[in-house]
């Protein structure tokens, strides 16, 4: 392993624990421990998991108006967010392509939470500084760690450690103490299953982690599980799924325009969100089920009558779903539900139908 | 039971009776993790050493299976299909994959012992 590689707050327990560090975004993570990735998995539909996620970006955005700032880089409205409640969204560029995906909550007092990804968060950050009137200041809070706490039982364990937690609806946020640690907390994730994504100072990360652990049938989850766990959620992997060349409509993530904004049209790339809006994009991101048992991956190319009419951004075997999942784009006129593709695996076609997303149904809290 | 020999690529083979059955090393499915998928070789088929003849795939990633040494594919494991976990509990048990008639045993001779795959496995680490 590269000795330039970043360690998270975490690592000394990672290698406690027995997890498989691989090299993630600059950082050595671990992609499973020794239960292994499909035990993972199920344990987090299951029950609850801990995944260490302190990779990704964190940062405040501080100031009057700094949700009016923060909407000059997405279409997003972020300026209807209320306190204590969080969304997801896109930052766009001129070409109407996507930058990254994020979450920003809105805590109050005209300060915004933001969370990047790790890959994108040098990209980011600076972005968002440029465009900062004055008396807007981005703090990047590089000395706290983030936590990922998912499954059904993850709440209600957390609950007697932390009465705040279980108040929080799908999406709500409270800056709280669990165990007594200061922490910031917010009802979402990145696995379809109800749970909690919580910032916490880096110095008090490896107690809160053990504090967590220590609740009856937790275990740790790697980055294995949390990839084919957001597969089957339908969720995007920026790198993957999204990029710089594929735009808010081609990626079936017009939700996350506000409503103001598509009246206004005043985000970068406004243009080409119209354009495919009103005429429809070229191509579609899609949930594709192959047929059989064999997992089709990245990169494989989507045909359909010996023409190829796509590719696939993220493909896996689905443990819940007990067989293999994929995403991908495919051109406008095979999009639709139930159409079937041959997908080019290793030389052979293998049959599959566009389908529905999420492959397993969301269990958010309400 | 006879000696295990191993290949570079990290199969055993074990040859009873004249015929040589193959599968892939504890070593391998611990670094490949839970093994959802197998595709194995057509009976009847002719392969020479290093043929690419089947294939292995975890939730994580996909992996070629070569053919140790030449020969003709006799039979293979018809409950891997269903049942590609056998690879991760029991690799050198039920987990083989396939059979060869080998062309020629002195290539089975050729492989590594045990603990020249561990020296192998090692000196990879």
């Amino acid at each position: 392993m590269a000795e330039s590689l970043l360690e998270t707050p975490l690592a000394s327990l990672h290698r406690e624990l027995g997890g498989k560090m691989v090299p993630f975004a600059g950082y050595a993570m671990p992609v499973q421990y020794p239960a292994g990735i499909l035990a993972e998995h199920l344990a987090t539909r299951a029950g609850a998991t801990l995944f260490d996620v302190s990779h990704m970006g964190q940062a405040e955005l501080v100031g009057e108006g700094a949700a009016a700032a923060l909407e000059r880089l997405t279409p997003a409205d972020v300026q209807i967010l209320k306190p204590g409640r969080q969304k997801y969204g896109l930052l766009t560029n001129e070409a109407g392509g996507i930058v990254d995906d994020f979450m920003v909550a809105n805590l109050g007092g005209d300060r915004l939470f933001l969370v990047v990804n790790a890959s994108r968060k040098h990209v980011d950050l600076p972005a968002i500084e440029a465009v900062l009137p004055a008396g807007v200041r981005l703090n990047r809070l590089d000395g706290r760690a983030l936590l990922a706490f998912q499954g059904p039982q993850a709440v209600a364990l957390l609950a007697p450690l932390a009465p705040a937690v279980a108040a929080l609806g799908f999406m709500g946020v409270a800056e709280t103490e669990i165990a007594g640690i200061p922490v910031l907390v917010s009802r979402s994730g990145y696995t379809g299953e109800d749970g909690v994504e919580i910032s916490v100072p880096a110095e008090q990360a490896e107690a809160l982690a053990r504090t967590l652990l220590a609740l009856p049938g937790v275990a740790p989850a790697g980055l294995g599980a949390r990839d084919s766990l957001r597969l089957e959620a339908g969720l995007c992997l920026y790198g993957n799924d999204i990029d710089e060349t594929t735009s808010p409509v081609e990626a079936s993530l017009v939700w996350t325009i506000g409503k103001r904004r598509r009246m206004a049209w005043d985000f970068p790339g406004a243009e080409r969100v119209r354009q495919e809006l009103d005429n429809g994009p070229a191509r579609l991101r899609v949930g594709l089920l192959p047929e059989g048992r064999q997992p089709a991956r990245a990169h494989t190319a989507i045909a359909a009558g010996g023409e190829t009419v796509g590719e696939i951004t993220s493909g896996t075997f689905g443990p819940s779903l007990g067989g293999p999942c994929a995403m991908g784009y495919v051109a406008r006129p095979h999009a639709a539900d139930g159409t079937a593709l041959s997908l080019m695996v290793r030389g052979r076609e293998l049959p599959a139908r566009v389908a529905p997303t999420p492959f397993i149904p969301h269990r958010y809290a309400r | 039971m006879a000696e295990l020999k191993f290949s570079k690529d990290h199969e055993w083979v074990r040859l009873e009776g004249g015929v040589a059955t193959v599968g892939i090393t504890d070593h391998a499915q611990t670094a490949l993790g839970d093994v959802v998928f197998v595709d194995l070789p057509e009976v009847g088929r002719e392969v020479a050493a290093g043929d690419s003849i089947a294939v292995v795939e975890s939730v994580k990633a996909a992996s070629d299976v070569y053919a140790p040494i030449a020969g003709t594919i006799v039979e293979v494991n018809a409950a891997l299909p269903d049942d590609p976990s056998l690879v991760n509990s029991a690799p050198t048990e039920g987990g083989w994959f396939f059979r060869i008639q080998p062309a020629d045993t002195a290539e089975i001779e050729a492989l590594m012992d045990a603990d020249a795959y561990q020296s192998f496995v090692d000196s990879q680490s």
